[in-house]
């Protein structure tokens, strides 16, 4: 160590926080931020089963607008996310307040509305399918206790098939909205709610003026987390429908690996990959632009 | 018939008694405080008076009319908290106004009542900003206007200036005092400060684990107190206490501490008894009129001044007094003081029932 002056020290000290953190630095930036560069690259080409570099401008994109596929996809997200968020925030949001009565067992309940969110997606979409599948599932049970005429099918009809998706999505997150929203419901002043109570409030009052309001910052994160989810939602379709009957629950995010991976459309692929890319970016750039702009204040 | 009237008022939560029997009366424009060290129910009873916990047993009447089991909203109150409790999503406009709207009031009438209050609290200029804009000072402003727009029949005060600091709890005190003597209004008012209760009260009620020690007027509590645990609450620093056994002729006190020094008593008691004699430090001092009998040579412990005053920790035996100077004393430490005993104003408790005998 006598080798070692104190200024070489002190360099390493500077030096050793870049130096440990670098191979994760150089890792995200070649995986994540490379590969978005690499898929917008694809998406301007002419590539169809493997990678090609040839300069094709918008073509994949007008390709992609042009393919029924793709509008039924984007159809289905807008039917899937709008229930998804909606009814997840709803749901939540019940659940929460019911949960926030200051009920004896509370510390049983509430890990029994989280416990959704533990799974893999994978997991929820096999469950339900089973659940759904007309002739095992909820349906024949029904059946079996001697309504016969009982029809519950929605996982094999191309039009409601949309729905079973829903169904699964919020049936896993709800739970976990409702966490969000009883975390927002302790920090409320329970003083704030006498003085209302003093004031002539009725409870229904309380909460659609006083409540509701202060959890704001509460709605705002659940519709950033479910918004994001929905769009990305890939594996609950795969495991649920398949993305099927037919395309009746094709998602964007399925239209994208069955376009890249074994359509042989690699550049249309990568042209819907890049518009979900953009649709995420406008959920999160003016979150991260006001959480951030908050912090500063 | 008083115009607010609790009875043998009782809660208990399980086998938990919070409040033990309570009675209390208040005349109409009275300003009673309900003082204590926390945990002595005083809070509970204020909110068993506005509704928001209902009591096990007794009866609450206001005016006349029991309000038990009336929803809180119909009892004719208004309520201030201590931590404010303003709605943080709503303009101080809004706020103050929001009791109105509750009750149906059209709005050109609301806003009427809103300007008149905000002119009287001096915070006309801060209605259309949020409550996170606004100095504790402030908001307490505002949450007093949210209670005084109303015109109720009975205020209720939690511990409002609890969250205040040293300076702005002192201006704010005088501000209710003077709103108690424009308005005239019927004030309940819980504290754990008994400056607070002294200044702003004109009945005391000092309970203790859900008891009533003592009710009165702020002098009789702290002249005439009517155990050791009121003597003790009452005053800063506490009254001086000393443990003794009252002498053959039943007109001295011998102190434990020391039992060379007798003391003569304020009224004649059985020989032999034990008694606790309590004497207030301001009754121990200079006397440059001479006109106090009892005079000793003590040795000075500490010396405290504060500006106003200076007080001296005195030695007696083995027992320490506190005695109160002028603030422009410079009594020396360690060397004896002549202090004066105005033993007219001391007053006895029985040892063992802890109770004023004298």
């Amino acid at each position: 160590m006598a080798t070692t002056s104190p200024g070489a020290l002190r360099r390493l000290q500077d030096w050793l926080p870049r130096l440990v953190l670098a191979p994760s630095f150089a890792l995200v930036l070649v995986f994540v931020y490379g590969f978005i560069v690499w898929t917008a690259v694809l998406s301007m080409s002419t590539s169809r089963i493997l990678p090609v570099y040839k300069w094709a401008g918008f073509d994949a994109y007008e390709r992609l607008f042009a393919q029924p596929n793709w509008w039924m996809a984007l159809k289905n997200l807008a039917i899937f996310g709008s229930l998804y968020i909606i009814v997840c925030i709803a749901l939540g949001l019940f659940l929460a307040i019911l949960l926030d009565q200051r009920i004896r067992i509370e510390g049983v309940l509430r890990p029994i509305y989280l416990y959704p969110m533990a799974l893999s997606f994978v997991v929820t979409g096999t469950a339900w399918k089973w659940f759904l599948n007309p002739g095992m599932g909820f349906q024949n049970t029904v059946r079996g206790w001697g309504w016969e005429s009982f029809t519950f099918d929605w996982l094999v009809r191309p039009d409601m098939a949309i729905y079973t998706v829903a169904i699964a999505g919020i049936w896993q997150a709800s739970g976990f909205v409702m966490a969000m929203f009883l975390a927002g419901l302790r920090g409320i002043d329970s003083e704030m709610l006498k003085a209302a109570t003093v004031d002539g409030a009725s409870t229904f009052t309380i909460y659609r003026r006083i409540v509701i309001p202060l959890l704001r910052p509460a709605f705002l994160s659940a519709v950033i987390v479910l918004a994001h989810m929905a769009i990305k939602s890939y594996d609950l379709v795969i495991a649920l429908t398949g993305g099927g009957p037919g395309n009746a629950t094709e998602l964007p995010s399925t239209f994208m690996y069955s376009y890249t991976f074994t359509r042989s459309q690699m550049a249309v692929g990568s042209a819907s990959a890049m518009i979900m890319l953009m649709g995420i970016a406008a959920i999160m750039v003016p979150y991260l632009y006001s959480e951030l702009r908050e912090e500063k204040r | 018939m008083a115009f607010i009237e609790i009875e043998r008022l009782e809660r208990s939560i399980g086998a938990h008694n919070i409040l033990k029997g309570i009675d209390v009366s208040l005349d109409k424009g009275g300003f009673l405080v309900l003082l204590g060290p926390s945990g002595c129910g005083k809070s509970t009873l204020l909110n068993a008076i506005a509704g928001l916990q209902p009591p096990t047993a007794g009866d609450i009447r206001i005016d006349g009319d029991s309000v038990v089991g009336l929803h809180p909203s119909k009892r004719d109150i208004a309520m201030v908290f201590q931590s404010y409790a303003l709605y943080p999503n709503m303009t101080v406009g809004q706020n103050i106004g929001f009791p109105l709207e509750m009750a149906g009031i059209p709005k050109a009438q609301r806003e009427a009542d809103i300007a008149t209050v905000a002119r009287t609290l001096q915070i006309g200029h801060l209605l259309d900003r949020r409550p996170a804009q606004l100095s504790g000072g402030q908001r307490q402003r505002v949450a007093m206007a949210r209670a005084l727009v109303r015109k109720p029949r009975l205020f209720l005060f939690d511990e409002p200036l609890s969250n205040l600091d040293a300076k702005l709890r002192v201006e704010v005190r005088a501000e209710i005092k003077r709103l108690h003597q424009q308005t005239g209004a019927t004030i309940i008012y819980v504290t754990h400060d008994q400056i607070e209760a002294m200044t702003l009260a004109t009945q005391i009620v000092v309970m203790k684990e859900g008891e009533i020690q003592q009710t009165g007027t702020p002098a009789e509590i702290y002249n005439r107190p009517a155990n050791m645990f009121v003597a003790d609450f009452m005053g800063s620093p506490p009254m001086n206490m000393l443990p003794g056994q009252v002498a053959e002729d039943g007109a001295h006190l011998i102190p434990e501490a020391a039992p060379d020094t007798p003391l003569p008593l304020p009224a004649p008691l059985a020989p032999g008894r034990k008694v606790v004699l309590g004497i207030r430090p301001e009754n121990i001092g200079d006397d440059p009129t001479g006109a106090v009998p009892l005079r000793l040579d003590l040795p000075v412990e500490i010396v405290e001044p504060t500006g106003s005053d200076v007080f001296l920790w005195l030695r007696l035996g083995s027992a320490l007094l506190t005695a109160r100077l002028p603030g422009n004393a410079q009594p020396p430490v360690g060397a004896p003081y002549p202090v004066a005993f105005d033993m007219t104003r001391a007053v006895v408790f029985d040892a063992d029932s802890r109770q004023r005998i004298a």
